[in-house]
């Protein structure tokens, strides 16, 4: 370990460097390198959204796939998460202002009859780390809930967690609900949870099943970018 | 010495713990959502039937109905202030199971995660931690269980945590931990880190291991990895029936009674002395347990691949403890 280990100064490198490090930062989950780096880059004219694109959620999705490879654990996706939200909550407003595209909006909560939120409250971590807004419903949600919430909210994502094998098929209710009112193509359905498998989510007509908070983002990501093709198409 | 559950195991060199609490509890009609706590004072009779399905199956030992019954768990119910009741209620009704029995039951004070993730990154300190299991603690003491039995825990923080409140109760105790994500606890501990914690504990448990997780076969690697460590201290296995499946509507787990038997007889040549179920195990899976306990003799450890023939695969190539650990290529300028 050489003496100058700890004399990065952030300033001095260059752009390539500057993003390159950053990834580093996320990974190691150091919220003030972040912010700093983030403030670099807007002095530099970056735009609020190039930073957030190219440096932050590209910084996150090397923790994602770590994590989902078994390499990362929760504890330091979580700081990774908290140290994007630094950079984010500087960026924010700034995105707002210059009207860049929104990353999207997830409604997430556990369905009826169930308690436990760990995991719902993980993916809601990990997707604000990942740039986007969530609403978060809590736990033991009824059908109507996450319909209001979505509608109000103007969602582009519901997101169902059950730990329960009582309470997963409560998912299928609240999906058979929407095709009645007609609004099942409004919104994009993901569902995860322990005892759920990809067999279930395409047997009640989910989206997508989603094994754990970094494979929801990948895949929240994925259907965001389909959906605004679509809207250009 | 003088704990009842040392003293059973000076006498055995197995003992076969109970299977699912909350499985059953649906079966008797608990509605989803809601606290099973509160039956202990509720439904009395449902809970005693509870742990007469275990027992009458062959357990030596069964879990109280208090697994949520932390204040942070209760809280969600709006029952927060009433911890010391649920808990007491749990083992009171325990006791009176275990002790109309001819041969000595164990009753074990179940206490589970608070669900809360610890400070920087969530809200929970050591000292509330401590606080929440020891008020729980309490609790099932005062109802006389005769062991406190902390299970389902990922963070290592929250294992020392309930350690602590074990002692602050004055009270012997058991711990095993949830391995689930790539063969580690969620929070990233290996079996042997796991070993490693325990063994460092000023106030270590009688028994440790492992509980629910992913599947059997999951659940046996987990043991062959603390045995590895070569650990004098007993090791508790208590695995799920198999994984759940959607077929038709309804969810079953895949385990069957044969496969409890075979995964019981295999978690003692992978070298657990206490042996139990988890979710989705039902009285039929520990009668089969038992029997296959009782009439089968020991083997020799069984290898992985013994085990995903006999059990089925893993969830994951490796559980963490290989050469696989692949790290990330980093320029490593700021922490070396």
């Amino acid at each position: 370990m050489a003496e100058d280990d700890d004399d990065i100064i952030l300033s001095e490198l260059d752009d390539d460097e500057l993003t390159a490090q950053m990834m580093d930062d996320l990974y190691d989950g150091l919220k003030e390198e972040i912010e700093e780096a983030t403030r670099i880059l807007l002095d530099r004219g970056w735009t609020p959204y190039d930073i957030l694109t190219k440096a932050l959620v590209a910084g996150m999705t090397i923790v994602g796939n770590d994590f989902r490879d078994g390499i990362l654990f929760v504890p330091e996706v979580l700081l990774a998460a908290n140290a994007m939200k630094g950079g984010m909550s500087i960026l924010k407003p700034l995105l707002v202002e210059t009207g860049a595209p929104r990353m999207g909006k997830m409604v997430i909560g556990t369905v009826k009859g169930d308690i436990h939120d760990i995991g719902k409250n993980l993916v809601a971590m990990m997707m604000e780390g990942a740039g986007f807004e969530i609403v978060d419903l809590g736990i033991n949600n009824p059908v109507e809930s996450y319909l209001e919430a979505a509608a109000r909210e103007e969602a582009d994502i519901i997101g169902m967690s059950a730990l329960l094998t009582t309470t997963m098929p409560y998912m299928k209710v609240v999906i058979d609900t929407m095709k009645e009112q007609g609004i099942r193509n409004d919104y994009i359905v993901l569902v995860g949870g322990a005892p759920l498998n990809e067999e279930f989510g395409r047997a009640i007509g989910a989206d997508a099943y989603c094994r754990d908070a970094a494979v929801a983002v990948e895949t929240a990501k994925d259907f965001i970018k389909r959906k605004h093709n679509q809207v250009g198409a | 010495m003088t704990d009842a559950l040392s003293r059973l195991l000076e006498t055995r060199d197995w003992l076969m713990a109970d299977g699912a609490t909350g499985t059953n509890l649906f079966n008797m009609g608990l509605a989803s959502g809601d606290a099973p706590e509160l039956w202990n004072a509720d439904e009395p009779a449902k809970i005693a039937k509870l742990y007469s399905l275990a027992v009458d199956a062959g357990s030596d030992l069964f879990l109280t109905n208090s697994f949520g019954g932390n204040a942070s768990r209760l809280k969600l119910h709006n029952a927060q202030n009433r911890v010391r009741e649920l808990n007491r209620l749990a083992a009171e009704i325990g006791r009176e199971v275990a002790d109309k029995r001819d041969r000595p039951v164990i009753v074990a004070g179940s206490m589970g995660p608070t669900g809360e993730i610890f400070a920087p990154m969530g809200t929970l300190t050591h000292e509330l931690a401590v606080e929440m299991f020891h008020e729980q603690a309490e609790g099932l003491k005062e109802g006389g269980a005769d062991v406190l039995w902390v299970e389902t825990i990922s963070a290592p923080e929250e294992y020392k945590a309930a350690a602590e409140a074990c002692h602050l109760a004055g009270m012997p105790w058991c711990g095993t931990m949830s391995f689930d994500t790539a063969g580690r606890t969620m929070m990233g501990l290996t079996s042997q880190a796991m070993v490693t914690m325990v063994e460092k504990l000023p106030h270590p448990p009688l028994a440790f291991g492992a509980n629910c997780g992913v599947g059997a076969s999951d659940l046996l690697r987990t043991v062959l990895g603390f045995a590895a460590t070569g650990t004098e201290r007993p090791i508790i296995a208590k695995g799920n029936a198999g994984i759940p499946k959607y077929v038709d509507g309804h969810i079953h787990y895949d385990g069957t009674p044969e496969l409890m038997a075979e995964y019981a007889v295999m978690a003692r040549d992978c070298g657990a002395t206490i042996i139990g179920g988890c979710c989705g195990t039902m009285a039929e899976h520990l009668v089969a347990m038992r029997e296959a306990l009782e009439t089968r003799p020991r083997g020799e450890r069984p290898t992985l691949e013994d085990i995903s023939a006999k059990l089925g695969g893993f969830s994951s190539e490796d559980d963490g403890l290989g050469e696989g650990g692949a790290k990330r290529e980093r320029r490593g300028r700021r922490r070396g």
